[in-house]
């Protein structure tokens, strides 16, 4: 078996059922970081966590085939990006960088707290792509190899 | 309100060049040099208009205690011109010079990411907040170390991690303990409330903010990690290390917390004496038997980081005038330096004083401004350098401390010394150098054309009526920090 081939068949299907479990559960800590401990960067790194999972059990050479990596890093930038127009926008609204300019809704309400859900999601996003990335570029550098990747 | 785009500029900035940056630099260049030219103009405009009075912005429209608040006066706006105007010259100076290490915009994003965290920790009043940015900037200029990918590069930017880590976890506990003393993480609100503390509450968090800034700032017995980064990085980020980020991180924060929020307590402005006095001899003394130019330069940074601390431990008007004065004055000049170690380096390849020779003939610009700056940072009148070391000079005097003039003296006498050596075997040597590999871009004489203009103009700073308008008001920050404080009050 190749080096970058990743791991035996009984840990693939076990992957191939525990990612998306995975996933669920990162999108439900991000979605609910205004109401419950967590948010961001805690949904963020278990959604990395993710897809390194696939990236150990697979290999690197499948994982850059199944996840485009151009699109992920452009995802990261992006996100990132729109973090700051929804800070910019706090200005034009309301006067503040970062304001939180939304209808605030109702206390423990899935859809409430105004923009920080927002802030939220695109900092999940970031983190997870971030994340998996840098892990990805250590994967693939050969030491043996004077550190080309 | 101009405030919080001085952050969000080189962030913006920064991450639309990863988006859009593609595989060339063309996107980088242009993106980070119009983010740095509007906030250059921004710095000086804010500062032409308001650099007399305390201005304030709440993040997110918190109220001042409880938010993270950000901070405007006249030294914010004066270290953030220097950084921004440095910065502009490196930018210019690195479009030729990172071409050769890398082809694409990587270098671009990595350098709005320092600016940020510089220009954050320079405006904010929030100490966690300052903890942050410093971070951002550190992170920074770790990868911006390394950026030339070389063995000796990775070495000096994890040594420089490590120590740069050590630090942080040192302000870390010191901001733990203030908070725990004063349960609030507004620097202003921390000044109200940290007198009426036990006294030795302030004295560990001194010495926790002291060794950790120290760091930053490599004084003596901190500096371990500067030379081998400040040599190893590419020359126009060695020029932001040297002559930005100590300042910014270092001396800017020390000068904010020891007086602004301390209240220059006489104990730790005789520690800055100390500190100030041991960097200024050790610092030039290790210098002189440097063969390595930049190298040379980067312990020289030390040595005069030290006239700095000295003028802060002096604590007089003239004490502050002079470190102040001296703060933007080495900025220049040793930004400059670099620039001429860089393109020197670029244009024989060496950076071995041994190995240059007389290169008047073919790199006329590169050695006249090499030698504006050599007599800048020795104190040559009528370059800017010789003013501020007066000024130093004749406050410990005017406070009966002769042997902090001796040893200032002594310095200055040290750097003149090891600056003919460099003048004598780098630029004006005996060997004849008659072609050279690469030839200086038409940016790079920019930057140093510009930083040698900039070493005789900012002479005019000493003029009263100059004087007055500029550095007086920087100097009255620090003497006065009631205003600071007031900054709660009239909010």
């Amino acid at each position: 078996m190749k080096n970058n081939q990743g791991m035996s068949i009984i840990v693939k299907t076990v992957t191939r059922v525990s990612v998306w479990l995975m996933v669920l559960y990162a999108w439900y800590i991000i979605l609910h970081g205004h109401l419950t401990p967590g948010g961001g960067f805690g949904g963020g790194v278990i959604f990395a966590i993710a897809m390194l999972n696939v990236l150990l059990a697979y290999g690197s050479e499948f994982t850059e085939k199944w996840l485009k990596i151009r699109l992920l890093h452009d995802i990261e930038a992006a996100s990132i990006l729109l973090f700051l127009i929804v800070g910019i926008l706090g200005i034009s609204v309301l006067g503040g960088f970062l304001t939180n300019f939304i209808l605030k809704g109702k206390l423990y309400e899935l859809i409430s707290a105004g923009t920080i859900p927002i802030f939220n999601i695109l900092i999940g996003i970031k983190v997870a792509m971030s994340l998996f990335l840098a892990v990805l570029i250590l994967a693939k550098t050969n030491i043996e190899n004077g550190g080309e990747v | 309100m101009i405030l919080p785009y001085f952050i969000i500029i080189p962030l913006l900035a920064a991450f639309i060049i990863t988006l859009i940056g593609g595989k060339k630099d063309t996107w980088g260049i242009a993106l980070s040099i119009a983010a740095i030219v509007i906030m250059m103009v921004l710095s000086i405009y804010s500062f032409v208009i308001g650099k007399t009075e305390t201005v304030t912005y709440s993040m997110s429209n918190w109220d001042i205690p409880i938010g993270i608040c950000l901070v405007q006066d006249a030294l914010s706006l004066f270290v953030l011109i220097i950084i921004n105007i440095i910065a502009l010259t490196s930018l210019l100076f690195s479009i030729q010079y990172i071409r050769h290490l890398s082809p694409d915009w990587k270098y671009y994003a990595l350098f709005m990411l320092l600016i940020t965290g510089m220009n954050g920790v320079v405006l904010t009043g929030d100490i966690f907040n300052l903890f942050v940015f410093m971070e951002i900037a550190l992170f920074s200029a770790f990868a911006l170390v390394a950026y030339g990918g070389k063995a000796e590069e990775f070495e000096a930017s994890f040594k420089y991690a490590i120590m740069g880590s050590v630090s942080s976890v040192l302000i870390l506990v010191g901001i733990a303990i203030t908070y725990a003393t004063t349960s609030t993480l507004t620097m202003a609100k921390i000044a109200t409330i940290l007198p009426q503390t036990e006294p030795i509450v302030m004295l560990m968090i001194g010495a926790l903010f002291m060794v950790g800034f120290g760091l930053k700032a490599a004084a003596m017995p901190f500096h371990a990690w500067l030379p081998d980064a400040h040599s190893s990085a590419p020359a126009p980020i060695s020029a932001m290390l040297s002559g930005v980020l100590i300042k910014a991180l270092g001396i800017y924060v020390l000068m904010r917390i020891f007086f602004n929020v301390f209240g220059a307590v006489q104990i730790f402005k005789e520690i800055f004496i100390v500190l100030g006095a041991i960097s200024i001899i050790v610092g030039v003394i290790l210098a002189l038997g440097q063969w390595d130019m930049k190298r040379l330069l980067a312990y020289h940074s030390i040595s005069q980081i030290g006239y700095i601390l000295l003028g802060m431990g002096l604590g007089t008007y003239l004490g502050l005038l002079g470190a102040i004065f001296h703060l933007l004055n080495h900025a220049i000049f040793k930004s400059l330096l670099f620039y001429n170690a860089g393109s020197v380096e670029i244009a024989l390849g060496t950076r071995n004083l041994k190995e240059m020779g007389n290169l008047t003939k073919v790199m006329p610009i590169s050695s006249s401004t090499s030698l504006i700056a050599s007599l800048s940072i020795s104190g040559i009148p009528p370059f800017n350098g010789f003013f501020s070391k007066l000024i130093i000079i004749i406050a410990a005097l005017e406070v009966n401390a002769p042997w902090v003039a001796f040893i200032a003296i002594i310095g200055s006498l040290l750097t003149l010394a090891s600056f003919m050596k460099v003048q004598r075997y780098g630029f004006r040597g005996e060997k004849i150098v008659e072609k050279i590999e690469d030839k200086i871009g038409l940016n790079m004489k920019i930057a140093m054309i510009t930083l040698a203009v900039l070493c005789v103009v900012t002479s005019a700073l000493i003029i009263p009526g100059i004087r007055e308008v500029i550095l007086d008001p920087v100097v009255n920050v620090l003497l006065d920090s009631s205003k600071y404080i007031q900054m709660l009050v009239g909010s």
